[in-house]
């Protein structure tokens, strides 16, 4: 139990680790957690190990850098190379690579690219520069998407007509659905996301276990969260029930947000279908602005080449995100994909499996191997 | 982008705009407060943030426990740090 030290309350810990083992028993458990910032937290603090090996634990798609295809980030630097284009995105997207290079690139080439925190720092650039067309490159789930509609409200409130939004933004039920329709996928259960449950609460996720007969529990961002959501989905399975649980709620509630969603729905509308990396076309899958925000369409201002580009093919991203294989079984990780040389969107976001797997599996692998360890 | 980080506010100085100011991680920063108007937020209030708009109202305590993972998360969460750092919003 050695990584069981650095928690918060070693002894809960520990508890919470017995516990697990003896209400998985003989049986094997399959479990996803969906959110990145779970699979960074399972990753950083050695959580695989602690369990038993009959409880498995795989990566879902709920990383919104992991999930972005390469075709959009080309259409992003396509609109970044627009003439007068001052670009605005988040730091995580500029290392995302598309099939002639990532927006870093194009900066270094030219374009005028440049990070920001929030939506309204996007804003601030566009009011500053009144001569000049600004995009901000909107992703993410249900998290920052109130964000963004919020942002676009205001723009609107205040005439900043030179200011617009490449909207990527997408939703948290249709991946789980699509998981839950794939043929080739056993799980018993999810981790539910954190944060983005703060926005949408629990009542949606009720279609997993009413429709599909799979365990959710929403889990909170510290490691004794993650083993007590466990712990909650054992339970469920050892009492033959299966319902959605929050384990989370000092933060998250069994309505979210209801203003942050009105807010959204005011300025947003569902998309007939978007591309995911990995999990491919989903329907009303994502987000795109309402026709009366036209003006603040970034899609409708500008030249975007919507081409389609196959994710590369030495990459298995697409298995990753799936769940379907581990990030060391891919053919590149490690080797030509590093978070140094990304190839794969999930080498890119340091809450992507491959690059949590990078920083942190490899060691605690080895530490287990060293230790005797089953793993 | 999708690390929420706690903010103790401070002040609410611009009621039109839903502007306030929050001290995070040591620094203060204009944060937008418009998603959590229905549930009013106050100074001394901890609020967890997201790109710079505060998303969930949380107490003392799990704001200080979100830190300490947040802490742990050693570059990403500096890196955050540092967008919040360099962020005008007005």
């Amino acid at each position: 139990m050695r990584f069981v030290d650095e928690y918060r309350d070693p002894a809960a810990a520990r508890a919470l680790v017995s516990r697990i083992a003896e209400l998985a028993g003989a049986e094997h458990y399959k479990f996803m957690e969906v959110c990145g910032g779970h699979t960074h937290t399972i990753y950083r603090h050695g959580i695989e190990h602690l369990l038993p090996t009959s409880v498995e634990l795989v990566h879902g798609p709920g990383c919104p850098v992991c999930v972005i295809p390469m075709g959009r980030i080309d259409d992003a630097v396509a609109v970044a190379q627009a003439p007068g284009v001052i670009f605005t995105s988040f730091g995580d997207m500029m290392r995302v690579p598309g099939s002639e290079g990532s927006l870093l690139a194009a900066k270094a080439k030219g374009a005028d690219v440049r990070i920001v925190y929030s939506p309204l720092d996007a804003l601030r650039i566009a009011t500053e520069n009144p001569e000049r067309p600004v995009v901000f490159f909107a992703v993410g789930f249900e998290t920052t998407a109130p964000s963004t509609a919020a942002t676009v409200l205001k723009a609107r409130q205040d005439a900043v007509m030179n200011f617009s939004i490449f909207s990527n933004h997408v939703t948290i039920v249709p991946p789980l659905r699509a998981i839950l329709e794939s043929p080739d996928l056993s799980l018993d259960g999810f981790i539910g996301p954190g944060h983005v449950s703060t926005v949408v609460g629990q009542l949606l996720y009720r279609f997993v276990p009413e429709e599909y007969g799979k365990a959710f529990v929403t889990a909170g961002f510290e490691p004794l969260d993650i083993l007590q959501a466990i712990a909650m989905l054992l339970t469920q399975l050892s009492e033959g029930r299966c319902c959605v649980e929050n384990q989370y709620t000092r933060c998250v509630s069994e309505e979210g947000n209801p203003r942050a969603l009105a807010i959204m729905n005011e300025v947003f509308e569902v998309r007939p279908v978007f591309e995911w990396r990995g999990l491919g076309f989903i329907p009303e899958s994502a987000l795109k602005l309402r026709p009366e925000f036209a003006s603040w369409d970034a899609e409708l201002r500008f030249d975007v080449p919507g081409v389609r580009v196959e994710d590369p093919k030495a990459c298995q991203c697409g298995e990753v995100l799936k769940g379907a294989i581990k990030p060391w079984e891919c053919k590149v990780f490690g080797t030509a994909c590093t978070p140094e040389t990304p190839i794969g969107t999930c080498m890119v976001s340091s809450e992507g499996a491959c690059a949590a797997y990078y920083n942190f599996g490899r060691l605690h692998r080895q530490v287990a191997v060293t230790m005797g360890g089953s793993r | 982008m999708c690390l929420g980080i706690p903010g103790e506010v401070v002040e609410l100085f611009d009621s039109d705009r839903h502007l306030a100011k929050v001290d995070v991680a040591g620094v203060r920063r204009n944060i937008n407060i418009d998603l959590l108007e229905d549930e009013g937020v106050v100074p001394g209030d901890w609020v967890l943030i997201h790109v710079g708009f505060a998303m969930a109202k949380i107490d003392e305590d799990e704001a200080r426990r979100a830190l300490a993972s947040l802490q742990l998360m050693g570059q990403a969460y500096a890196d955050e740090v540092q967008a919040v750092v360099e962020s005008q919003i007005a």
